[in-house]
């Protein structure tokens, strides 16, 4: 699509554009070309000169046990996180189109957890679980159960994930709603007509019509699991215990800053870049798909 | 959607709501009631109903500040909302120029810069925060507000939801402004840009948010106190190594981390949804 008409100028589009692109240029695009190249460079153990190693440092990040477990650790996280958004989003939006009063009440008070930080939202979770002052932990502690996420890998990964999850439960409500209500009224009455109830007329029709705003969700959800969440990470488990919560990207923070292991936190940098343009590019085919519905 | 009575399933309906809204604000809701009590009451006895030190507690967080961070909680929200609004402003700014460029002029590299802005939609700081951090050192921006700022204001979703805005301005407008003798920027500032006002103010409140939320960038680059943005200073009152951590006023603190954010969400509801649902982001 292409505007019929057009200004003429040589220098001002130019200079329109050249905000923009200067940020892009020093922001985005060199740090990314240098990762690339510190990515395939090895630096002496005093920093003082480097040499090109061919693919070494990939070589020696897929062959860690580290590495791979934080690979697992991530994948793990990000399908809990998004399977509990998702299906929690979902009930709640179906409730919130079927209730006619309050409808819009009910919206207010599911959607405003958007606006809290991942890193505030692992805060407030961390407070409630904390094994010494956590009112829940607390509980949990009468009816038996020993809470101490910080000992207990299990109970870290519930944790985080539910910290995570929390904050997005929002998100994906906002898009399951809108999406609900986009469906025609008639549908739903053709149905009732012929006598299908609730339950059929949601898994047959609602469910259906649905499926290109869960797939969407779907993308976003694991795409915000695997790069938004350092802050929910940082807060409660730091990693830990024993590498059970390690997610990719604070793994990254941690060898490039506390670790100062230059070359691997650069592989490891250029494998999450492969990772957001492989999800970018499925995330545009589904919303071309969106489109054409 | 209702097409038949069932009074049953109208009360479950309303039940789960409910009970949704209540397990989704339960933290927040424990988080004000901690706010409001003394240390020791947090500590001992899990306190369920507000107590009586929500002042004392607000009052001491905002101006004197928690123990070992070196910053009041009134300075870091300052910095919060400098942050915040230096992101808001300058993405909205730069995205309204490139748009417009990419949308109304012919010239040669226009689809090298075009294609150059979206690949930023696929570098997120996490992913490059080593190299990132080195030019940001060596332009002498670490521990500066232009250093919270510049490196966040690229901004693909912004410039593609102007750009696609200006695709549906119709063609008669600019062709009249022409025959008129208008140039360029005045068709930019008396035309378009009031135009474009739902669709800034949308984008408005999801960058403010976007803004203020920043933690992982403005922890690699502050070191000096004095541009702690909040959320960097709620974590540090959290690591208190061996000590007690104080509860109450890391409680307060993040009551007031939340406010800004969760009051423009529920005041600009119709924007917000609106930015959500254009951006997609």
């Amino acid at each position: 699509m292409e505007k019929r008409v057009v200004f003429r100028n040589k220098v001002l589009p130019y200079l329109l554009v050249a905000p923009q692109i200067l940020v892009t240029l020093v922001f985005f695009i060199w740090p990314a070309a240098q990762a690339l190249v510190q990515s395939f460079l090895q630096e002496d153990a005093f920093g003082t000169s480097s040499a090109f190693v061919w693919f070494d440092n990939f070589v020696e990040i897929f062959t860690s046990e580290e590495y791979l477990g934080s690979f697992r650790v991530t994948l793990v996280f990000s399908f809990a996180v998004a399977a509990i958004a998702l299906s929690v989003a979902l009930l709640l939006a179906v409730m919130a189109d079927r209730a006619l009063r309050g409808a819009t009440a009910y919206k207010t008070l599911i959607i405003w957890p958007y606006a809290v930080a991942p890193v505030v939202a692992g805060v407030l979770w961390f407070f409630l679980f904390n094994p010494t002052v956590g009112m829940v932990a607390f509980f949990l502690k009468k009816f038996g159960v020993e809470w101490n996420h910080t000992l207990n890998g299990g109970q870290a990964m519930t944790l985080v994930v539910v910290a995570a999850a929390w904050r997005e439960i929002s998100y994906n409500f906002l898009f399951f709603l809108a999406g609900l209500q986009a469906i025609p009224g008639s549908f739903i009455e053709a149905a009732a007509i012929d006598g299908a109830g609730p339950w059929r007329r949601f898994w047959s029709i609602a469910f259906p019509l649905l499926s290109p705003t869960a797939f969407f969700l779907i993308v976003v959800n694991i795409v915000y699991a695997f790069f938004d969440t350092f802050g929910v990470i940082h807060a409660i488990t730091r990693g830990g215990p024993n590498y059970a919560t390690n997610i990719l990207v604070y793994k990254v923070f941690n060898d490039g800053f506390i670790n100062l292991d230059l070359g691997g936190s650069a592989a490891q940098s250029v494998v999450l870049m492969a990772v957001v343009i492989a999800l970018t590019v499925v995330q545009f085919r589904f919303i071309e798909r969106k489109v054409h519905y | 959607m209702m097409v038949e009575h069932r009074p049953a399933l109208t009360v479950i309906t309303h039940a789960a709501l409910i009970l949704g809204a209540a397990v989704l604000a339960f933290p927040i809701y424990v988080t004000f009631v901690a706010s409001t009590h003394t240390l020791e009451a947090i500590t001992k006895s899990f306190p369920l109903l507000p107590g009586g030190h929500l002042i004392e507690n607000y009052l001491r967080a905002l101006t004197v500040g928690p123990r070992d961070v070196g910053a009041t909680v009134g300075t870091m929200m300052l910095n919060s909302l400098i942050m915040a609004l230096g992101i808001t402003c300058g993405k909205i700014f730069i995205s309204l120029l490139a748009a417009f460029a990419i949308v109304y002029f012919r010239f040669r590299l226009r689809m090298v810069f075009f294609w150059m802005i979206f690949i930023t939609l696929m570098l997120p700081v996490e992913v490059r925060i080593l190299p990132t951090y080195k030019v940001a050192a060596d332009l002498k921006l670490l521990d500066s507000y232009g250093g919270l700022i510049f490196p966040l204001i690229a901004s693909a979703t912004a410039t593609f939801l102007f750009r696609q805005f200006f695709m549906t301005v119709p063609d008669e407008l600019c062709e009249a402004h022409r025959i008129d003798g208008g140039g360029p920027m005045r068709f930019f500032f008396d035309i378009l840009l009031p135009m474009s006002r739902t669709s800034i103010a949308a984008l408005f409140v999801i960058l403010f948010i976007y803004g203020w939320n920043q933690y992982l960038w403005p922890l690699l680059i502050t070191s000096d106190q004095k541009y702690y943005t909040l959320l960097i200073g709620i974590k540090r009152m959290l690591d208190v190594g061996e000590g007690q951590a104080e509860w109450q006023i890391i409680m307060a603190s993040t009551i007031l981390a939340m406010l800004p954010p969760v009051l423009v969400v529920i005041f600009m509801q119709k924007q917000f949804i609106r930015g959500m649902t254009e951006t997609e982001k």
